[in-house]
């Protein structure tokens, strides 16, 4: 049997984080009750003009930054007929030959990739191809009872960004990590949420298996009704499977739309090619043609440190390990939460300031079901917290008995935590010195076993100091001192 | 008669338009009329104009992104020929 190649190309509509629709000034919120944010024009009633939300435009211009797309100077938008019950004028308002995006690409990040595969990625540094970003309108949300179907318009009209990718994608796996990575990217601009379980980002894939050594792309089977990321990679490892199955059976594949059942687990076909719709595309005569030199321009300054230059940044400015700093730069909050830590103590490696973060504290919020942006403590208070445990003012599990305690009870001061607890140290090194002389007095024997070469006699003496002070001695100065006298 | 032929039941489907016969045979005719009109603008001399889709030229009219409230959601249904839940009913669709 032959081997096949699979390409896919992924078609992502992501919500815009604007206050208002994309034609008219009706609120975008979610979750109100049905049908309380329409007007004249997203009911589509007779004789209601469309006006451009420029807000939407400048977040999908951003967006093309970030994917590094081109914007044609000047863009317009065109009317998608067709008749659904969840678009009353008929058509969808959206842009056909001139998009607001041309071209750019999606990073594939390693920690994008599904857990069981980060070990082993098959094209790691991997850029998938867009084609293009263009923006338009959602549709109502149809809710399917039982004998009816009823509508709410609240959607209806609010701007959705659509992000198509080329046949550019190799695996369910690739893909997977496109949608990951492409998220991180969407919220790091402040864009969209991009949540696919929120139906914020939604996604259909086309797929097409050739076999080996054909050139010519196969059928595209297109994948609709995929409402997670794990779905989408679940769908695309099934379908692959399918197409291998009828291809080796002889089969002819036609092009076709294909519904993904995620409780089932395997796709149904909804539509073949010859009900593919016939959109009847024409330039909407009520929206004029936007020129967009100016909004680039304004756009540009908001252009974000993206997570793969900040994590460059956090490996070569602060010595972050490759993983820490790509877990590090996967969120904007967490990543702002660590620089203000290494800002507060400059004088704390930021390495060591990284382990508390990704350790200790994401474990805690993990612990608590907190996430970064509502952790209790603030990243000075953490920080300052490393700079003693640093400067051996307390041992390490000294330091993790004050942090819990200090993550309880938000907005104590490290130091009256450690006073508290009986943690200070004695660090006079005049007093310590007495104790070292005392005990090395008392006990020659030892001292000249040290002297000897018998390093491991130190641990001796360092132990009968520390019980002597009641393990308050700071260790470091004390095995200083001791090192200072006996070596 | 036009040189053009056109799949008029096509078209109505399209358009989710139900036609008789002889509502076919009206409109076919009618759009044939288009559809020699757009010959005859075809064999005009354009060269040296620039397309457009729009036939004034005026450009970037847009709004800044603020919310303003619109219909009450009674006043949002009143058209509906049937709701329910506070939603506008229709016959069960699946795609």
């Amino acid at each position: 049997m032959p081997k096949y190649i699979v390409t896919i190309g992924l078609e992502v509509h992501a919500q815009l984080k604007t206050q208002s629709k994309m034609f008219c000034p009706c609120p975008v919120e979610y979750g109100s009750e049905p049908n309380t944010h329409t007007c004249p024009t997203c009911l589509g009633l007779p004789g209601a003009l469309p006006v451009l939300n420029e807000g939407a435009i400048e977040k999908t211009v951003l967006t093309g930054l970030m994917l590094g797309c081109t914007t044609p100077p000047l863009v317009k938008w065109d009317r998608k007929n067709y008749f659904y019950p969840d678009m009353p004028k008929n058509y969808q308002i959206t842009q056909f030959d001139l998009p607001l995006c041309i071209g750019g690409g999606v990073p594939l990040y390693d920690l994008a990739y599904p857990k069981d595969v980060q070990k082993n990625i098959p094209n790691p540094g991997k850029v998938v191809k867009l084609t293009r970003i263009h923006l338009e309108e959602d549709v109502a949300k149809s809710t399917h009872h039982d004998k009816f179907t009823t509508i709410d318009f609240n959607r209806a009209g609010t701007p959705l960004m659509e992000i198509v990718s080329d046949p550019d994608i190799d695996s369910a796996e690739e893909a997977f990590a496109y949608l990951s990575s492409l998220r991180q990217i969407l919220v790091y601009g402040g864009v969209s949420d991009a949540d696919m379980e929120k139906g914020q980002m939604r996604c259909d894939v086309n797929i097409s298996l050739r076999p080996e050594g054909q050139t010519e792309l196969g059928s595209k089977i297109e994948l609709k009704n995929l409402n997670s990321i794990a779905a989408v990679r679940r769908a695309i490892h099934f379908e692959t499977a399918r197409q291998t199955e009828a291809l080796d059976r002889g089969e002819v594949l036609l092009q076709s739309t294909r519904r993904w059942d995620d409780d089932r687990g395997e796709t149904t076909l909804m539509r073949s090619k010859e009900d593919a719709h016939d959109y009847r595309y024409f330039p909407d005569p009520d929206l004029l043609p936007l020129h967009t030199a100016d909004i680039l321009a304004r756009v540009s300054p908001s252009l974000p440190e993206l997570p793969h230059q900040k994590r460059a940044r956090f490996t070569n400015d602060y010595g972050c390990s490759a993983y820490d700093a790509d877990v590090l730069a996967s969120e904007q909050s967490l990543a702002a939460y660590y620089e203000a830590a290494v800002a507060a103590q400059p004088t704390v490696a930021p390495k060591k300031l990284a382990n508390w973060v990704l350790n200790d504290l994401l474990g805690a919020l993990n612990d608590a079901s907190l996430t970064i942006t509502d952790c209790p403590l603030p990243a000075t208070a953490l920080a300052q917290l490393v700079a003693i445990v640093e400067s051996g003012k307390i041992s390490g599990s000294q330091g993790k008995e004050v942090f819990a305690a200090m993550l309880a009870t938000p907005g104590t001061d490290p130091e009256a935590i450690i006073k508290e607890k009986g943690f200070e140290q004695v660090s006079d090194t005049g007093a310590l010195e007495a104790m070292v002389d005392e005990i090395l007095a008392a006990n020659p024997d030892k001292v000249a076993e040290v002297k000897s070469g018998n390093e491991k006699a130190m641990n001796w003496f360092t132990g009968q100091l520390m019980k002597a002070s009641k393990g308050k001695a700071n260790p470091k100065i004390l095995s200083d001192l001791l090192r200072s006298k006996l070596l | 008669m036009s040189a053009h032929s056109i799949d008029i039941h096509r078209v109505a489907k399209l358009a989710r338009l139900e036609l008789s016969d002889d509502e076919a045979t009206h409109y076919a005719a009618q759009l044939h009329r288009v559809l020699d009109h757009m010959d005859t603008l075809a064999k005009l001399d354009l060269s040296g104009v620039e397309p457009t889709s729009h036939a004034l030229p005026v450009y970037d009219v847009v709004r800044p992104d603020e919310a303003r409230p619109g219909f009450s959601q009674q006043q949002a249904l009143s058209n509906a020929p049937k709701s329910v839940l506070d939603q506008f009913q229709i016959p069960k669709v699946i795609e």
